[in-house]
């Protein structure tokens, strides 16, 4: 037994230690690097071509602003809330409150494998079937629905976590002191959920706003303001811009381009960054009960 | 008291109908991509997967030929071997490089950094998470590429005496080895946040005993920590793997989105099966006979299938990983 002690050994030992955890370190490093990397890059070459004629003007067919994007963004991004939202929420109780067991884990199971969809089959699905079968052409709600195709899990998930956090017994209590169920429901299940279920909703239409894949077939592109036609105008939005007009043969074009990732990358920290409120709110409990 | 149970009925009415959306939505896609596809499957066969020529055909001619019962152009043919090679190269990369990395960040951020700090750090590493794949892209052709051009494939082909899939030419940067770098940063943080959720929750009395024992820190999240979340960990990097196989946009702007041939070495450009898509789309639209549509129907079958599977399976290692802990990991 006196070998298994040997001094080598533990030496050897507490060095294998700190080589691990000085590797994690560097890894660890490493990741905060590529952040910064990415944030830095975008920040500084992007803020060279923000202007206040960005948020005024159009694109044109070479560099221009990016207001039609911006409000196109935010159209899509809207509607697909609109959409999804509804669902998502109603989804999720009926999986907090109502499924049994084995059946919310199915269904659980099923959104989990839907979020992995690629973003792009959905973009087909979308083309195919809105855009050519149903003749909608490039438009709106096309792309709307795709988004919300994509997003439908997310809202889903958290809207069923959030509600299944609130105590049954608050629920039954409320019934038992003479509550309608659908005001029982209203007031004690929903009213303390609500801040993880907006934190769902808004993480969602951050996810809605970095896709390009699905958008590309389903929205198509504009160089003009939406309208608020649903059928047949294609919309702008933002990751298109970075995405083509970085292949253009222009600075002014490259220059756009790295603007209106610069802005998709600040609408996603503002996300972030609420979210991040909200999830605060929703684990104090002083605050939940209110 | 009785409109308020017609209200609860309608109530959950809606609320199941609402659940089964995601399961609906699936099978309406999984349908439609089949019906779409099914024409491609009788025109080409299992050749489809192993061919190479990616060809819509003579798009000129008088009028389309038959083969096996449908139509298309003269002398198309479907083969996507190099866009399943291009997919499975670029996300192996990505797995080798990210997975290390992820990994040891959670263990770091879990064990080696103050509390303090790391509830500063990983709200960044989430954010990473949230980054549009295009703005991803984006970084990848301003600083990756010319990184892999200029300094870490020349060094990477001297070594091509040794392991001939290094050897050059470089390229211009844009191609396998770019793609599955970026796509190494992507999936980063989705299996870090998941390992750093999973450490979180080993129960803190066996790693204490193991420490009290004379185990080095080490040792006790080698032999303590990771039987723990061994399967947790295992469904986070084929989640991560999943999602590399269906990223789209920054591939498609650092793949260098080649056809027609395997790549012959670590450096050249690629396609990946959803990149394919993207890209061949506006061109399929013009084959008269249709199938080059039906062909990327296939396609997209193909990936969703992939995907699916991954998915379903990562999810499973992920739910009997929590059962281990004894805890419920989103």
């Amino acid at each position: 037994m006196a070998t298994v002690l040997h001094k080598g050994r533990s030496a050897r030992r507490s060095i294998q230690s700190g080589v691990l955890w000085g590797v994690s370190i560097l890894a660890l490093l490493l990741v905060l690097f590529l952040v910064v990397d990415i944030l830095w890059l975008v920040v500084v070459k992007g803020a060279a071509g923000l202007h206040v004629t960005t948020f005024s003007t159009d694109t044109t067919g070479i560099a221009g602003g990016l207001q039609n994007a911006i409000l196109g963004t935010l159209q899509l991004i809207l509607f697909s809330a609109l959409i999804a939202g509804p669902i998502g929420i109603l989804g999720g109780a009926y999986m907090a409150l109502f499924a049994g067991a084995r059946s919310a884990r199915i269904l659980r199971f099923v959104s989990d494998v839907m979020a992995g969809v690629p973003s792009i089959v959905i973009g087909y699905f979308g083309y195919t079937v809105m855009v050519e079968h149903w003749g909608w052409g490039f438009s709106s709600l096309a792309g709307a629905i795709s988004l919300a195709m994509l997003t439908l899990p997310y809202i889903v998930r958290t809207t069923e976590s959030s509600l299944r956090q609130v105590p049954k017994s608050y629920y039954e209590g409320a019934l038992a002191l003479g509550l309608s169920p659908t005001t029982a429901l209203r007031t004690v299940l929903f009213r303390p959920a609500l801040p993880g279920i907006l934190t769902g909703m808004l993480l969602a239409v951050s996810i809605g706003l970095g896709e390009t894949a699905p958008l590309i077939y389903t929205a198509g592109w504009s160089n003009f303001n939406p309208t608020m036609q649903l059928f047949k105008n294609p919309v702008g939005y933002l990751t298109y811009v970075v995405w083509t007009y970085l292949n253009e043969p222009y600075d002014a074009a490259h220059q756009l381009a790295y603007t209106a990732a610069l802005l998709l990358v600040l609408l996603v920290l503002c996300l972030h960054i609420v979210v991040r409120v909200l999830q605060r709110q929703g684990t104090d409990p002083s605050q939940t009960r209110s | 008291m009785r409109r308020s149970r017609l209200w609860g009925r309608l109530f959950y009415g809606v609320t199941g109908f609402s659940a089964a959306m995601p399961l609906l939505v699936l099978l309406v896609i999984g349908g439609v991509l089949f019906y779409d596809a099914y024409p491609a499957w009788r025109f080409q066969g299992f050749s489809f997967f192993t061919g190479i020529d990616w060809n819509m055909g003579n798009m000129y001619a008088n009028g389309p030929m038959t083969q096996n019962g449908v139509q298309a152009a003269p002398g198309a043919s479907f083969g996507i071997l190099p866009f399943i090679v291009g997919t499975l190269g670029s996300s192996l990369i990505a797995l080798l490089l990210g997975v290390p990395v992820a990994v040891l960040t959670a263990f770091a951020l879990v064990y080696r950094v103050p509390s303090r700090v790391a509830a500063v750090l990983s709200p960044l590493i989430e954010l990473l998470a949230g980054i549009p794949s295009v703005v991803y892209g984006l970084w990848a052709l301003a600083v990756l590429a010319p990184f892999v051009e200029f300094q870490l494939g020349p060094w990477l082909a001297t070594l091509g005496h040794v392991v001939p899939y290094l050897a050059g030419p470089v390229g211009t940067g844009l191609g396998m080895l770019t793609s599955g770098l970026v796509l190494g940063v992507m999936i980063v943080p989705i299996i870090a946040a998941t390992t750093r959720d999973l450490l979180l929750q080993v129960p803190r009395l066996p790693m204490e005993g193991a420490l009290a024992l004379g185990m080095t820190p080490a040792e006790c999240l080698r032999f303590i920590a990771l039987p723990y979340i061994r399967r947790g960990l295992f469904g986070a990097i084929i989640l991560g793997w999943g999602r590399a196989l269906g990223e789209t946009m920054a591939v498609l702007m650092i793949s260098g989105n080649a056809d027609n041939y395997t790549p012959p070495n670590l450096y050249s450009p690629i396609s990946t099966m959803a990149s394919t898509i993207a890209t061949l789309l506006d061109s399929a639209l013009t084959d008269f006979s249709g199938m080059a549509v039906h062909a990327l129907a296939l396609i997209a079958v193909t990936l969703l299938i992939i995907t699916m599977l991954t998915n379903l399976f990562a999810r499973l290692m992920m739910q009997l990983g929590s059962r281990d802990i004894g805890v419920e990991v989103s």
